[in-house]
């Protein structure tokens, strides 16, 4: 049972990742197509922090004196870390160029805009 | 009993995204996705990555939130929802999924030491990093001094995309209105807002501060400080109105911010060349080499801070001046 309980993780990660997919395939509204690739982003970072958890561990800050302290690794969190931020920032860009499309077609739904684009 | 409250929040997790994707009101959409972004800081946190909860908390549910509402407010609250190919669609994403579900059996278990991942390089950073940089935190160790590289190309990547984002939203919307009169922006003539966020902002940047200088020692650093400074100057900006924010802080001060916070970072490393290391050695900045990577790593982090924060504002500003 315990055992299985061990890859929870990796299926939420596996079901957000596809929730997030569908979202980009399914819908014909772009900035719910952002929000799924913002799910989609936000699966991985989990997959990755997933990955840091040792057993017992504790979260990777040096503590004086304590010798037999495990921790956990600080690598994936790094990585993570920092693609939190830019994450923001492409899905900020991502945003922009809705907002000039919306300028553009007077619409945001996929599907007028491929009407509007349709050559008479 | 920590184990039953991380399922209960992954689960929770599953639904809030399913919720996100199955509603057609944006608007609705926007806030259960700061809700995700929130449990997805509390995963992160049982997890052991506390640094990642306190961006993931600042940054997901904070800052992303109200750029979307400010696209939002340019576009559309309600999409027209449109059923061709979705059937297809959750059948090529069922497929997908016990796929992925399925291989996960290869994967090690959760909190496995004998993991692969923890194998490498990791146990060398936890070793070395009380010895070689003599800070607690070994994540701002790894990011800013073992790792300065990564973190230099991802600083230029957020200053990349901002002026990306003020290139395309930069021209006058096609629809040219005459600006609105100033007094009247902003949630000023809203007394609870008014009165509750102008108590909280002096804390949220206080806060921010702590992160930005205590990041060695704690949880915290450059990326953490800067999300939670333009936070609060965002909730600044919403209380008192566009026009009022940027009197406060011009635009050019916050372009200033971007571009001089990656400058502050690459001159760090340029000075590392010039006595006589190499570039991103912080080791030759002082007598002391420990003191050099403290020095280096709090010049470094001062300019993530000042980047993160100008671009996240810079952006913000973009979005809500098009209004």
């Amino acid at each position: 049972m315990l055992e299985f309980l061990g890859y929870y993780n990796y299926w939420v990660f596996a079901i957000l990742l596809m929730i997030g997919f569908y979202a980009v395939i399914a819908r014909g509204n772009l900035i719910k197509k952002l929000l799924g690739l913002s799910i989609f982003q936000s699966a991985v970072f989990l997959m990755y922090i997933t990955m840091d958890k040792v057993e017992g561990g504790t979260a990777p800050i040096i503590q004086p004196g304590a010798t037999d302290q495990l921790y956990s690794n600080p690598l994936p969190q790094v990585l993570i870390l920092t693609a939190i931020v830019v994450g923001v920032s492409t899905t900020a860009l991502g945003l922009a160029i809705v907002v000039r499309i919306k300028d553009a077609y007077g619409s945001i739904e996929e599907h007028e805009i491929f009407e509007e684009n349709q050559p008479q | 009993m920590i184990i039953v409250f991380a399922l209960f929040l992954l689960t929770l997790l599953v639904l809030t995204a399913i919720a996100v994707v199955r509603t057609e009101n944006l608007f609705v959409a926007v806030m259960l996705m700061a809700i995700f972004s929130l449990l997805m800081a509390a995963n992160f946190f049982i997890l052991d990555a506390a640094d990642v909860a306190l961006t993931e908390a600042a940054v997901g549910a904070g800052v992303t939130t109200v750029i979307f509402l400010g696209a939002l407010a340019l576009t559309v609250e309600r999409e027209r929802s449109r059923r061709a190919g979705r059937g297809l669609a959750l059948g090529v994403v069922s497929v997908i999924v016990l796929v992925l579900i399925y291989a996960t059996f290869d994967k090690p278990r959760l909190g496995d030491p004998e993991a692969p991942v923890h194998q490498h390089v990791a146990p060398w950073y936890l070793e070395q990093t009380p010895e070689l940089i003599g800070i607690p935190n070994v994540v701002t160790a790894v990011l800013g001094s073992f790792r300065g590289y990564d973190t230099l190309g991802e600083v230029f990547v957020v200053l990349a995309a901002c002026i990306g984002v003020l290139f395309i939203l930069g021209t006058a919307p096609p629809s040219h209105r005459a600006p609105k009169d100033s007094g009247e922006t902003g949630l000023r003539h809203h007394l609870v807002p008014q009165v509750v966020g102008r108590l909280l902002i002096p804390f949220i940047i206080l806060f921010g501060l702590y992160v930005q200088f205590h990041g060695e020692y704690g949880p915290g650093g450059g990326f953490q400080a800067g999300a939670i400074i333009a936070t609060g100057l965002i909730l600044h900006a919403l209380l008192e109105g566009e026009t009022a924010a940027l009197r406060s802080i011009p635009r050019s001060f916050l372009l200033g911010m971007v571009a001089g916070g990656a400058m502050l970072y690459t001159l760090v490393g340029v000075a590392g060349i010039a006595l006589g290391g190499n570039f991103l050695d912080y080791s030759v900045l002082a007598e002391d080499p420990v003191k050099g990577q403290q020095i280096g790593i709090l010049a470094i982090e001062a300019g993530v801070g000042v980047t993160v924060c100008g671009a996240l504002l810079s952006i913000f500003h973009a979005f809500a001046a098009r209004d």
